[in-house]
């Protein structure tokens, strides 16, 4: 569980967080869903300890980031698995390699250990034969299977996705979002996960953060955000003609 | 970013790379891949550079000498000088500035851009140390290429003197031997240390710390290049007069 308390953070002039609280279940992808440019990536990477909040605390599990020793906030980052937005594999390792680096760097295994274990996550997320291939070699969908299995290896606590289905095509984008919400009732993750994408909210949001101009401008369940009467909410899941017209004929058919 | 606040967080930098290092076992595969890539990979260019600039050097000297009374050794001894104390050294820095400067720029600032570096820093390691680090230590193999550079320089302003018609083999090779002060090579040496460290770390904070896309990773790339440049000269300046002065 991840408790964020009134978190404040800005770049210089420009305020991107203005005042954040919420609470992220532990077992449950979490969705943080807001427009281009609302600060949902700036909030994850308050989460991940990359920024320090200027005002306000977020804690894991009682651990709070900010006051934790170096070598305890090493600790904690190791129960952090990370899947940014464009991947971010390394591009001079194979597959194998991207998924056995954090084995390589923190863990005393021998390279068979290490080996064995990558080609278990690799077969998690349904990749089994392209251990040997390089980054630039593999399509976007197969780049963010490899992401997540990276992100798990470790056996994180904690999982953190930004967009993980930007740029994938929508049959793709689901079985990435079923993938991610598959793995964190398995290992009983905390997950956190950045969208602006309407599809990923029906297929996996179990509780969902809505952001507007740095501010959380409404939580809820999954069903809940269909019924909702905030405006800024209904603007932004009914900006599609696809979700106008679902709400028309959900309207028709209650009258 | 005004000019000090530069040079503070280049300090800051430098200070980080040398702080909690990556396992030995990891550092020792990146070591010896840096010094594939940024010093066998620059030997070619290197000795073709060294070769004619030294045969250069020779023509221009001989064709300036004008009187009977300068003796005919000064072609030899004209190409050692010149190659020894400032061509191996200092121009090639400057060659080296654009090709293995751009490229650590490039490479990291693209590290940078796609989030890679990111990913490294998520993951508890200390980025700067697993990128620079291995840079730094490829490069104190440097002076090594760079004496391959002098050995060659010479042979070039030989063989242009020689086969040119400008001097003789016996008159050029008296003139490389002709008052040969030893401390000029450790100058050389010294100077070719300082400009490895440049070399490594300047381009690798332009690449670090850049913002943006893939254009902006072309243009910090750009400004890697004039300012490990602008660097090596002024330090050339300043050790020269400190050491030779
Ligand atoms: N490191 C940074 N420095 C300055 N501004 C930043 C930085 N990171 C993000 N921003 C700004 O924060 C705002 C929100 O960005 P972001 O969190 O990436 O939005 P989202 O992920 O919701 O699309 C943007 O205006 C962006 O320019
Ligand atoms: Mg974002």
């Amino acid at each position: 569980m991840i408790e964020v308390k009134n978190v404040h953070k800005s770049f210089g002039d420009a305020y991107i967080l203005k005042g954040i609280s919420t609470v992220f279940d532990k077992g449950k992808t979490n969705l943080v869903i807001g427009q281009s440019g609302s600060g949902k990536t700036v909030l994850i990477k308050c989460l991940l300890g990359l920024f320090s909040p200027d005002k306000g605390s977020i804690s894991h599990d009682g651990k709070i980031y900010s006051q934790l020793s170096p070598k305890e906030q090493r600790n904690l980052r190791q129960d952090m698995g990370m899947v940014f937005q464009g991947s971010a594999l390394f591009d001079s390792m194979t597959v194998e390699g991207n998924v056995m680096f954090p084995l390589e760097m923190f863990t005393k295994q021998s390279q068979s250990e290490m080996r064995d274990r990558a080609d278990f996550v690799l077969k998690r997320v349904n990749l089994d034969d392209a251990h040997k291939k390089y980054p630039s070699e593999i399509s976007g969908g197969m780049q963010k299977r490899v992401a997540i299995a990276r992100a798990i290896v470790m056996n994180p606590k904690y999982l953190f996705c930004d967009e993980p289905n930007s740029g994938l095509d929508p049959r793709t984008a689901i079985i990435i979002d079923n993938l991610i919400q598959e793995i964190t009732k398995e290992y009983d993750i905390t997950t956190v996960v950045n969208t602006h994408d309407m599809n990923s909210v029906m297929e996996i949001g179990e509780k969902i953060v809505f952001l507007k101009n740095g501010i959380k401008e409404w939580e809820g369940t999954k069903d809940e955000i269909f019924k909702t009467d905030n405006e800024a909410v209904t603007n932004f899941v009914y900006s599609s003609e696809l979700f106008k017209k679902v709400r028309q004929m959900y309207i028709e058919e209650r009258n | 970013m005004g000019y000090l606040a530069s040079i503070g967080s280049y300090a800051i930098m430098i200070v980080e790379v040398f702080r909690k290092p990556t396992k030995w076992r990891i550092m020792k595969s990146l070591i010896l891949k840096e010094i594939d890539e940024l010093i066998y990979g620059s030997l070619g260019i290197l000795i073709f550079i060294s070769f004619f600039i030294g045969g250069v050097v020779a023509i221009q000297t001989a064709l300036n000498i004008t009187s009977e009374l300068i003796p005919k050794n000064l072609v030899g001894f004209a190409t050692r000088q010149s190659i020894i104390l400032e061509f191996a050294p200092t121009f090639c820095s400057i060659i080296m500035a654009g090709k293995v400067g751009s490229y650590i720029t490039s490479s990291i600032g693209t590290m940078r851009v796609t989030e890679q570096i990111d990913a490294l820093e998520v993951m508890g390691v200390n980025a700067l140390n697993y990128l620079v680090f291995p840079k730094i230590i490829a490069l104190l193999l440097y002076p090594f290429i760079i004496a391959i550079s002098m050995y060659v320089g010479i042979f070039g302003g030989w063989v242009a003197g020689v086969f040119g018609g400008f001097s003789t083999s016996a008159d050029f090779i008296e003139g490389v031997q002709l008052d040969f002060i030893p401390f000029h090579v450790t100058y050389a040496f010294i100077k070719t240390l300082v400009f490895a460290f440049i070399l490594a770390t300047i381009p690798s904070f332009h690449g670090f710390y850049m913002k943006g896309g893939a254009l902006e990773v072309g243009k910090a790339a750009t400004t890697s290049f004039v300012w490990t440049s602008v660097v090596i000269i002024i330090l050339n300046y300043i050790l020269t007069q400190l050491l030779l002065g």
